[in-house]
């Protein structure tokens, strides 16, 4: 297996450079960590106090009106079982008064006017994997009777809408930036190298950070890490998702292509030069389906240049 | 102007094309980086509201918008040009 890393070397790998980046280069006297009762978040917070001693790692609990009560809950149980401080920071006032929730409402309505109280909705992607489509966000939306439509939303729609939701990724950031300047502390990314690598994250939201610890792990070695950590069982075995949008949605439907497992196979196999039709009989998808996701990879590494864009200065053009 | 001509002016237009003469009927216009997915919504719009078409969103496939003239072709399949007299 590939992706099979030395779990216990990693660890002390991730501590070592936590104690040297943030003690030392940083000059912080801690950690300030957002968890949202998932995997990434769960293990960052679990380096950073095994690294700094849990009385320098601070959780942060950050629930908001569409957030599911599961991430709350989990976030506490993460936080009680390491031992580390918490706080949580209801983040749906913020979001009322910077009119996260109306201008995405009035986003969705130039596609469905009647969308209103008691509705719901998530932006998805179509599947690569049934037929060769380009990546063109859709909106999903239920009526509270349980019937949903599904279609594509015009340019000024979409944008609004992400811009909008994008208020959540960025007031997390700046609550985080909040608590780590009130006590000196470094923030903590979350990102693994899935995430990293392929843009799934928001510019100046969850992509801002001092340190990013587990960015250079796909997705299957940071659940192997989480064992090794001890991370709760209830943690390792909850499916990925967004918890952005007000209907559950899993990251794959939103961003990626396949089950974590399998991108990270389709990331490494790209990478190294691997035969579509190799990764296909491993994965049991035909060489076309793995091409597509081959050149969705591709297609994502164009956009994150974008996202990984320090500020440009002139005199820099080289 | 043919489609082609209305096409090709509208995505010199409105993206950034460095060398407007690098860029042919078939250079993949998404791996060629002239237009990103936000792009291709707009390319979309334009093509609705141009040549009174709808693209369904099955129909926002590489193999009908790809290129300059792929999606020539698929503008001429939803709207054919009117029989000359």
């Amino acid at each position: 297996m590939v992706l099979r890393i030395d779990v216990a070397e990693e660890a002390s790998r991730a501590e070592r450079a936590i104690r040297e980046q943030v003690l030392g280069t940083l000059k912080r006297r801690g950690a300030v960590v957002g968890l949202s009762g998932g995997i990434d978040s769960s293990v960052v917070a679990a380096l950073c106090s095994r690294a700094l001693g849990r009385e320098r790692v601070v959780g942060l609990l950050m629930p908001e009106r569409d957030s599911s009560g599961d991430a709350l809950r989990l976030g506490g149980v993460l936080a009680n079982h390491l031992g580390i401080r918490h706080l949580v920071e209801d983040l749906t006032p913020a979001l009322a008064s910077l009119g996260c929730y109306e201008r995405q409402l009035e986003a969705i309505r130039m596609v469905v006017p009647e969308y209103g109280e008691g509705w719901r909705c998530k932006l998805s992607l179509p599947s690569i994997l049934d037929s060769d489509r380009l990546n063109l966000s859709e909106l999903t939306v239920e009526d509270p009777q349980g019937n949903r439509k599904t279609q594509r939303m015009p340019l000024a729609g979409y944008l609004q809408m992400v811009a909008a939701t994008n208020f959540k990724q960025r007031t997390r950031k700046m609550m985080e930036y909040y608590h780590a300047d009130r006590l000196h502390y470094a923030v903590a990314g979350t990102p693994n190298l899935l995430e990293y690598d392929q843009g799934f994250f928001v510019k100046q939201g969850d992509g801002a950070a001092d340190f990013k610890p587990i960015a250079h792990l796909y997705k299957s070695q940071v659940y192997a890490l989480a064992e090794h950590l001890g991370i709760p069982e209830e943690i390792r075995r909850r499916p990925p998702t967004t918890d952005t949008f007000s209907l559950a949605q899993s990251q794959e439907e939103f961003y990626f292509a396949l089950p974590y497992g399998e991108m990270d196979l389709c990331l490494w196999a790209h990478d190294h030069g691997t035969p579509a039709a190799e990764v296909g009989a491993v994965l049991g998808l035909t060489a076309a389906q793995v091409e597509r996701v081959f050149r969705d990879i591709e297609a994502k590494r164009r956009v994150s240049r974008y996202l990984h864009q320090v500020p440009l200065l002139v005199g820099e053009e080289r | 102007m043919t489609n082609q001509q209305r096409v090709k002016q509208f995505i010199v237009e409105n993206f950034y094309v460095a060398d407007p003469g690098a860029l042919g009927d078939d250079t993949s216009l998404i791996e060629g980086e002239y237009v990103d997915s936000t792009g291709m919504l707009e390319l979309i719009a334009f093509l609705e509201n141009a040549f009174g078409i709808r693209v369904a969103e099955n129909e926002a496939t590489p193999d009908n918008l790809e290129t300059i003239r792929r999606i020539v072709a698929f503008v001429d399949r939803k709207a054919p040009p009117p029989a000359k007299a």
